[in-house]
């Protein structure tokens, strides 16, 4: 199927103190028409900035988009004056951020700043627009909407500013919903309920979903595709079976051993030694050589690049033909890198 | 909210109590004496300084004579030992000299620092950022009355216009519109130079607030609704920007006495901080306090009223 | 421990830990006007330090005070006339690099004089102002929750009365109030070592030693009445009260600005009370004194550093509007300020005793303005990440 938004060999960089940082070096991505796509990886490794670059909301300076191309639609966003842009922001993509709390203007209500978007984008009139918007607070689980659209973001608790959030980013039934860490900021319990909601409202409308999140559990329940993202590069992709049944990046086999299961008692967990490398200094040749079990010298001699290894399934690893999870089993036998049951009682 | 503003009144009243105390001491624990009661002046006889010291009622022990100062302030009796007319309606005199200035450099002040403090912080590291910038701390770092100097001597060799004084000697049978256009012409360069300082600080402070808000979330969240540059930072930016300065509304209410003791003596402007000035120089015990207590008493006003504003104007401050 | 292999290369690629005042200077370095200001800064040093090596001792090299009334307003750089001026009285190289003023006096040795007095003035004056402002900053921040007990309010008004008293003459009811205050103090002393003890004794005095205030509220209210004074008028009615002198000016300034210091060091130490590493150092028995002034004041102090910085030019600044109203720093001293004011009258005649002045305070005043906000913006790790 035609992906709805394609991403080619995006670049960004930064302008810091310490020099050019490469937030995103050299990514590529597909979102497929009502599908979800999870984009994972730790802190800092450029998933925030690769949303922000779709919408070309990267602060600037000190960012810059320094190549690549965003295609949607077929055409290629990063091109578009800023005119265009402004009429795809919002009306066919819609954005919610990690951070419902500051998110939303202090100053108005937020019936108005939903109200804002859908007179924006549609032509409607302040009383058909507040209509609408009161449909579609009542439908994003808020109660008594006609009430609340004259409240202050303050006024509300986390998930319900998330609600609000969605609400907004949703209001002109856009094609593609861009959901930045959604529900890092909230309460577990909220955090399904939140998850559950956009899942839903998926379903009604058959738009596309990248969502970006550190947790693997939550790419599992919703996402249909994966991508891993490790220092400023795509480290492996697939499709959600690919990726949880048979991951071939030691990245990814590092990040799946790290996860306790439940159940099972008296096993060890893995912990990738070292820390994520700063993008100012990135390691040369492969940037995970550093922390890798598997590091020869080839990986230092050559970043590898991300090739397929079966039917719609990417590793950027040398030895990704030859790693698998029974290989890594064999090899963290002997690792020392273990936390074991007696160092944590 | 109700409890709030009663609690902050008398909060405020029982600061105001200290600082009558406070001013009441310095100034009368202060060395040295009026000239009336100095027994080395020459002009005056024993038998005169035993009189005034009477009739100031310095020969009465310190707390009686701030009971009386002060009672005397409340019921309106109070009088310049200088030249014995009543302090209140001196000082109202004064002030409304003072008003025109205080009101015309205000209004340059407001309406300059804005436009300045706005665009620098749009324009980040742009010439315009950095020259608005550097002339800021030229204006603040420049002694006033060195800068009004240059100025007076600049105005006076290419208009030949007067500035000294708040009209020209002689003008008072002229036509009108030269009465207007003589004030005006005085009234220029008090008024912007008492502006100028203003600009300096505030715009630093709009630019710097400004700056702070265009990196909140919310101003990222109305660029992804699709809006325009202009609506974002002038409606979601602005619009949180200047919640701190609707308070400092407030805050300018005391510059109208503090702020003009050199301005006023350099263009021999007959207002509230030139005659705050004699008053110290003639050690004129009555005029000093009453002064200094009307300038706290707008100082507390000024932070009460933007309280009542703040309430008014973020909702997220409801008490 | 096979693994041991790529512990060091695991380091590398790993964020460098950059010592702090190195990451500064970096950012600080960046700013030209900041670096500029710096430079100025340190030129001015120079410059006061000699003028105060040149211009004192028996036979100074400059001297600032020698008049010649033959050789009014001259111009900068006019030669020495040497029919009319005896050879000791001629300036260094027979010419007036700066000219002279109204007196005959050398305009440059005053001004070397005077860029010592005038740093003097700020510094000394930034110094007070520095210090009562962290005392009382730390002492708000640190203790501030701790409440007043009724006995020391007494303890405290008494000895208040007993220095009013004093200052107004009354030596005999000065010593009364004195000596209740102690009687106060000692008592209060006495309650304190019995309840220590835990005896039973003193708790029927207890309704003596209730909790009136706090420590906290006790200074920012003090901090919130001096705001109230209109800064220069306070400052300008003082000086003119008290009698002329260079230490009155240099006290009364400092007396007038501490409220400043006072605030943001109480703020640090609110927020810095609360981290991790003062708790520790809490927990590990480390007294009071050692975990002010190693733990949190070294992380309190660059604010302080910048507004030290600013209030040395405010203070220039202060000093000169005083002497252009005839209550700055009297003579023999020459400051910036004064030679600025003495030479508006002649701002016709002799333009250059107005614009050497009034250009070099505004130079300098201008570099420290400059370097403290350079010094801000390096120092405030917030404003960093921008």
């Amino acid at each position: 199927m035609e992906p709805i938004l394609k991403i080619n060999n995006l670049k960004v960089c930064f302008d810091t103190d310490g020099g050019l940082a490469k937030a995103v070096d050299g990514i590529d991505l597909e979102i497929t028409k009502g599908a979800t796509l999870g984009l994972v990886g730790e802190s800092g490794c450029g998933k925030s900035v690769t949303c922000l670059s779709i919408l070309r909301l990267i602060p600037s300076p000190p960012g810059r988009i320094t190549g690549g191309e965003i295609l949607y639609r077929g055409m290629n966003l990063l091109a578009l004056p800023d005119r265009d842009m402004q009429r795809i922001r919002g009306n066919d993509i819609g954005m919610i951020f990690q951070e419902p709390m500051t998110s939303l203007n202090p100053v108005f209500t937020i019936g108005d700043q939903i109200k804002e978007v859908i007179m924006l984008h549609q032509q409607k009139t302040s009383s058909e627009a507040e209509e609408l918007t009161i449909r579609i607070l009542d439908k994003v689980g808020i109660p008594s909407p006609e009430v609340r659209i004259r409240a202050y973001p303050h006024q509300m608790s986390g998930g319900m500013k998330q609600r609000v959030m969605i609400a907004m980013a949703l209001s002109c039934n856009p094609e593609i919903l861009i959901a930045d860490e959604p529900t890092t900021a909230l309460d577990v319990t909220i955090q399904a309920q939140i998850l559950e909601l956009m899942q839903s409202l998926q379903d009604e409308s058959g738009m596309s979903i990248l969502l970006v999140t550190h947790d693997l559990g939550v790419v599992a329940g919703m996402a249909s595709h994966v991508a891993i993202m490790y220092a400023s590069r795509i480290v492996e992709s697939g499709s959600v079976g690919d990726i949880f049944s048979n991951p071939r990046h030691p990245y990814t086999l590092g990040l799946f051993s790290s996860i306790p299961v439940t159940g099972k008692r008296g096993g060890d967990l893995y912990v990738i030694p070292g820390s994520v490398p700063d993008p100012l200094s990135f390691p040369e040749g492969c940037k995970f050589r550093p922390r890798c079990l598997f590091a020869a010298e080839q990986c230092t001699a050559e970043e590898p690049p991300l090739r397929e290894i079966e039917e719609g399934h990417k590793a950027a690893c040398h030895f990704s033909k030859t790693i698998d999870k029974y290989v890594w089993k064999e090899k963290t036998k002997t690792a020392s890198f273990l936390i074991s049951d007696e160092q944590h009682g | 909210m109700l409890s709030f503003t009663v609690r902050s009144f008398f909060q405020k009243l029982v600061t105001l109590f200290f600082i009558s105390i406070i001013s009441f001491l310095v100034v009368y624990l202060a060395p040295g004496k009026p000239s009336q009661i100095d027994p080395l002046n020459p002009k005056f006889t024993p038998e005169d300084l035993v009189r005034y010291r009477k009739e100031f009622n310095l020969d009465k022990p310190l707390y009686v004579q701030y009971y009386l100062y002060y009672r005397n302030l409340f019921s309106g009796q109070l009088k310049s030992w200088k030249d014995n007319q009543p302090v209140m309606d001196k000082i109202k005199e004064r002030v409304m000299n003072s008003l025109w200035l205080f009101l015309v450099g205000t209004l340059i002040t407001w309406s300059l620092s804005f436009p300045v403090g706005i665009s620098a912080a749009l324009r980040r590291g742009s010439f315009f950022d950095r020259f608005s910038t550097f002339i800021a701390y030229v204006l603040i770092s420049i002694p006033g009355f060195f800068f009004a100097y240059i100025l007076i001597e600049l105005v006076v060799r290419a208009f030949n216009v007067p500035v000294i004084g708040m009209y020209t000697f002689g003008m008072a049978k002229a036509d009108f519109i030269y009465r207007v256009m003589d004030r005006i012409w005085h009234m220029v360069l008090p008024s912007i130079l008492m502006a100028l300082g203003g600009i300096a600080l505030l715009s630093r402070y709009v630019r710097a607030q400004m700056l702070e808000i265009i990196h909140q979330d919310y101003i990222r969240t109305a660029m992804a609704k699709g809006l325009s540059a202009d609506v974002v930072y002038y409606k979601h930016g602005l619009r949180n920007a200047l919640l701190p300065f609707v308070t400092m509304f407030g805050l300018i209410l005391p510059g109208l006495i503090g702020g003009s003791v050199i301005i006023e003596s350099i263009f021999a402007w007959p207002g509230i901080g030139r005659m705050a000035f004699e008053a110290i120089l003639a050690r004129d015990y009555p005029v000093i306090l009453t002064i200094n207590f009307i300038s706290a008493v707008l100082v507390l006003a000024g932070t009460f009223i933007s309280d009542l504003l703040y309430m008014v104007v973020d909702p997220r401050i409801r008490l | 421990m096979q693994n041991t292999r790529n512990t060091e290369e695991l380091a590398h690629g790993l964020a460098e830990e950059v010592p702090r005042l190195t990451e500064a200077w970096r950012i600080f370095r960046k700013n030209t006007l900041a670096v500029w200001g710096l430079v100025i800064f340190i030129a001015f040093f120079i410059v006061a330090v000699s003028g105060l090596l040149l211009t004192t001792g028996e036979n100074p090299v400059l001297d600032p005070a020698k008049v010649r009334l033959s050789e009014k307003l001259l111009r900068p750089l006019t030669p020495v006339n040497t029919e009319m001026v005896k050879p000791g009285d001629r300036p260094v190289f027979g010419i007036y690099l700066l000219g002279t003023d109204d007196l005959g006096r050398d305009v440059f040795a005053r001004m070397m004089q005077g860029a010592w007095v005038s740093l003097t003035v700020g510094f000394v004056a930034v110094g007070i102002s520095v210090i009562i402002g962290i005392i009382l900053g730390g002492i708000a921040g640190y203790y501030g929750r701790l409440r007043i007990k009724f006995m020391h309010v007494l303890c405290l008004i008494a000895f208040f009365v007993s220095m009013i008293l004093l200052a107004s003459g009354q030596r005999g009811p000065a010593l009364d109030s004195l000596a209740v205050t102690l009687l106060l103090s000692a008592f209060s002393a006495v309650y304190h070592y019995l309840a220590a003890k835990g005896g039973t004794g003193p708790k029927i005095l207890d309704f003596l030693f209730f909790d009136t205030f706090s420590v906290d509220t006790l200074i920012m209210r003090f901090v919130d009445i001096m705001l109230c004074f209109p800064s220069f008028f306070l400052i300008l009615t003082i000086v003119a009260l008290l009698p002329a002198s260079i230490y009155n000016i240099m006290i009364v300034i400092g007396l007038t600005s501490w409220m400043g210091t006072t605030r943001f060091v109480r703020a640090e130490f609110l927020s810095l009370r609360e981290q991790d590493f003062v708790s520790a150092a809490k927990a590990m028995g480390l007294s009071d004194i050692s975990i002010i002034f190693r733990h949190m004041m070294p992380n309190a102090i660059a604010p302080v550093l910048v507004s030290a910085t600013i209030g040395v030019a405010m203070a220039i600044l202060t000093e000169a509007g005083l002497s252009f109203l005839g209550f700055g720093v009297p003579p023999p001293h020459a400051t910036w300020g004064n030679i600025l004011a003495g030479g508006e009258s002649f701002i016709f005649d002799a333009p250059w005793l107005m614009y050497i002045p009034g250009l070099s305070i505004l130079t300098v005043v201008l570099s420290f303005n400059l370097f403290g906000e350079g010094l801000r913006d390096a120092l405030n790790p917030k404003l960093r990440k921008r």
